[in-house]
């Protein structure tokens, strides 16, 4: 596989994104929401009442964290759904699919499309939610809340293997349909078990300390693997130009 | 520089391409003509590598296609003008041939080149930095063209390219075919548009599933009835019909005062048929070479399939 033709099918991809206002807003706009909203319910809550005690802080701190897996599930889907979807409406796959890549070199390209804004928007939005947490509890805490392993396995494994299945399920849901809103609907379905997992915290089900957060991680590396070949299985030449519709 | 034998493909009970074979030389311009569904676009996607063969064979230069190991390298020798010319809307038009550009590999001095060289040639450099979602039908088939050539294929495959274009546009693509030709590429151009065929190919191949017929326009257009001599007579007797009888020429009928006579070579042939007349006494009123065109021959032998 030669990553040099991946990269130039990723970069034309993002430069046509970066043209998209909506679909730039989107990405940008909920990692830089939460990131302030979460900060925010610390600040108020401690004018209102005296604050949040500081044992109580780190569970509450740990549950926010978890935005930032349910993040990287819910944005790449409009640039992946995009991506193929809009190159199924343009009709442009057939001249892509002559040139001189392989079915291979060019998903990966689109993962990456979609992959890489996601992921950058997550870990601006992290760094800017680590900033404000850490200033606004060290006084409660005297010591640096953030970084620390818990929130370092989320944005380096959960993250990406977040982002990666949400790439993953678009990619399955634009094979089968005509429209990017569908795709992007389909696709965004992908956010609701990391959902599941958050409830499952709140009422008291799960603990999202360090352990649980591995077995996760351990559990989204085997789907993204399935989804890996499912997803892939529909992007053949073959199938797109006598399939796809 | 393109050979198929017996390629066929099938999809489940449907077989779209019936056990084609034919070859196409380098530096020509090769028709293939047929109707909607009759495997043009097919054959195409075949020969480019785009779907796999169900059986027989077929290269393109030295490379064998259906092989994965040449598949990349078949890729690399053609260029490609789908029936949609499926460019990227929101990108300028330097932009779409950057992209392909790079994708096949061309230098950084390569691809500006070619962008220059062939949007000149298409007359659209002046709409360099213009996104091609703005484009008309006729512009945006010319720059589909320019991405196609962008890395100087030897082989180009155009599906349709002059199909809802206006008079104007249309010839600009066809006299730039003919450009083409003259760098020695070989062009091999899926239409149903036999003006268009006769004009610029140099053979053609009428494909309906099966192959019909190939040769140039002028032997396709033999193929249907071959050449007729129409003969107007003030009257036809007995001895004009056994004079002409008498003749090495092809078959003889009559309709009132008209003979018509097959011929092979009618400037050879024509001057034995009026000498044998007049010698057996008849008085010739117009003498007129019928000949089948090549829609003729197009509309026989797609109705001989149906």
């Amino acid at each position: 596989m030669n990553l040099a033709k991946s990269w130039i099918v990723a970069a034309k991809d993002l430069k046509s994104f970066l043209r998209k206002r909506t679909v730039l807003y989107t990405t940008v706009i909920l990692p830089l929401m939460l990131s302030v909203l979460f900060p925010l319910v610390i600040e108020i809550s401690s004018r209102k009442s005296g604050g949040i005690p500081a044992a109580s802080l780190p569970a509450l701190l740990n549950s926010f964290a978890f935005f930032f897996v349910i993040i990287p599930a819910i944005v790449p889907t409009p640039i992946a759904s995009y991506s193929i979807v809009g190159e199924k409406i343009e009709k442009s796959l057939e001249p892509l699919l002559a040139t001189p890549t392989t079915d291979g070199e060019i998903l990966l390209g689109k993962y990456l499309a979609a992959f890489l804004p996601a992921i950058v928007a997550t870990y601006a939005g992290a760094t800017i939610y680590m900033t404000l947490i850490d200033s606004l509890t060290y006084g409660k805490l005297h010591y640096l809340y953030y970084p620390n392993s818990g929130f370092a396995l989320t944005l380096l494994v959960l993250a990406p293997l977040s982002a990666t299945l949400s790439v993953e399920a678009s990619v399955i849901a634009s094979s089968r349909v005509s429209d990017v809103r569908s795709a992007s609907q389909l696709g965004g379905l992908m956010f609701l078990p990391f959902m599941g997992i958050y409830l499952a915290s709140e009422l008291g089900l799960i603990t999202l300390d360090t352990n649980t957060l591995l077995i996760i991680g351990a559990i989204l590396a085997v789907v993204a693997l399935v989804l890996f070949r499912v997803s892939t299985a529909p992007f053949s030449r073959e199938e797109i130009l006598t399939k796809w519709k | 520089m393109i050979e198929a034998q017996g390629l066929t493909k099938k999809f489940g009970d449907l077989t779209a391409v019936d056990g084609v074979s034919f070859k196409v030389e380098e530096g020509e311009v090769f028709g293939f003509l047929g109707p909607n569904g009759a495997g043009k676009t097919t054959t195409v996607r075949m020969l480019c590598c785009l779907i796999s063969k169900t059986s027989g064979e077929a290269r393109i230069a030295d490379y064998d296609v259906g092989k994965d190991s040449d598949s990349l390298m078949i890729r690399k020798i053609i260029g490609l003008v789908p029936d949609n010319v499926g460019l990227y809307d929101d990108l300028t038009a330097y932009d779409n041939l950057e992209f392909y550009g790079k994708l096949y590999g061309c230098t950084e001095a390569q691809r500006k080149e070619n962008i220059e060289r062939f949007l000149k040639m298409l007359g659209l450099w002046d709409k360099k930095d213009v996104t091609a979602g703005t484009f008309s039908k006729g512009m945006k088939q010319k720059l589909a063209i320019a991405r196609a050539l962008i890395h100087d294929p030897r082989v180009l495959f155009m599906d349709e390219p002059t199909v809802n274009l206006d008079p104007e546009s249309s010839k600009t693509v066809r006299d730039f075919i003919l450009e083409l030709k003259k760098e020695k590429k070989t062009v091999f151009l899926n239409t149903h548009n036999l003006d268009e065929a006769q004009k610029i190919c140099d053979r053609i191949a009428i494909l309906n599933t099966k192959l019909m017929a190939i040769g140039t326009a002028e032997e396709l257009e033999r193929s249907v009835r071959g050449r007729q001599t129409e003969v107007q007579l003030v009257q036809v007797n007995d001895a004009i019909m056994g004079a002409l009888g008498r003749l090495s020429t092809g078959k003889v009928t009559r309709d009132g005062n008209s003979i018509t006579v097959d011929v092979l070579d009618p400037e050879k042939e024509n001057p034995e048929i009026v000498r044998a007349i007049v010698g057996a006494g008849g008085d010739v009123q117009s003498v007129s070479i019928n000949t089948s065109t090549l829609e003729d021959a197009y509309l026989k032998l797609v109705k001989e399939t149906k």
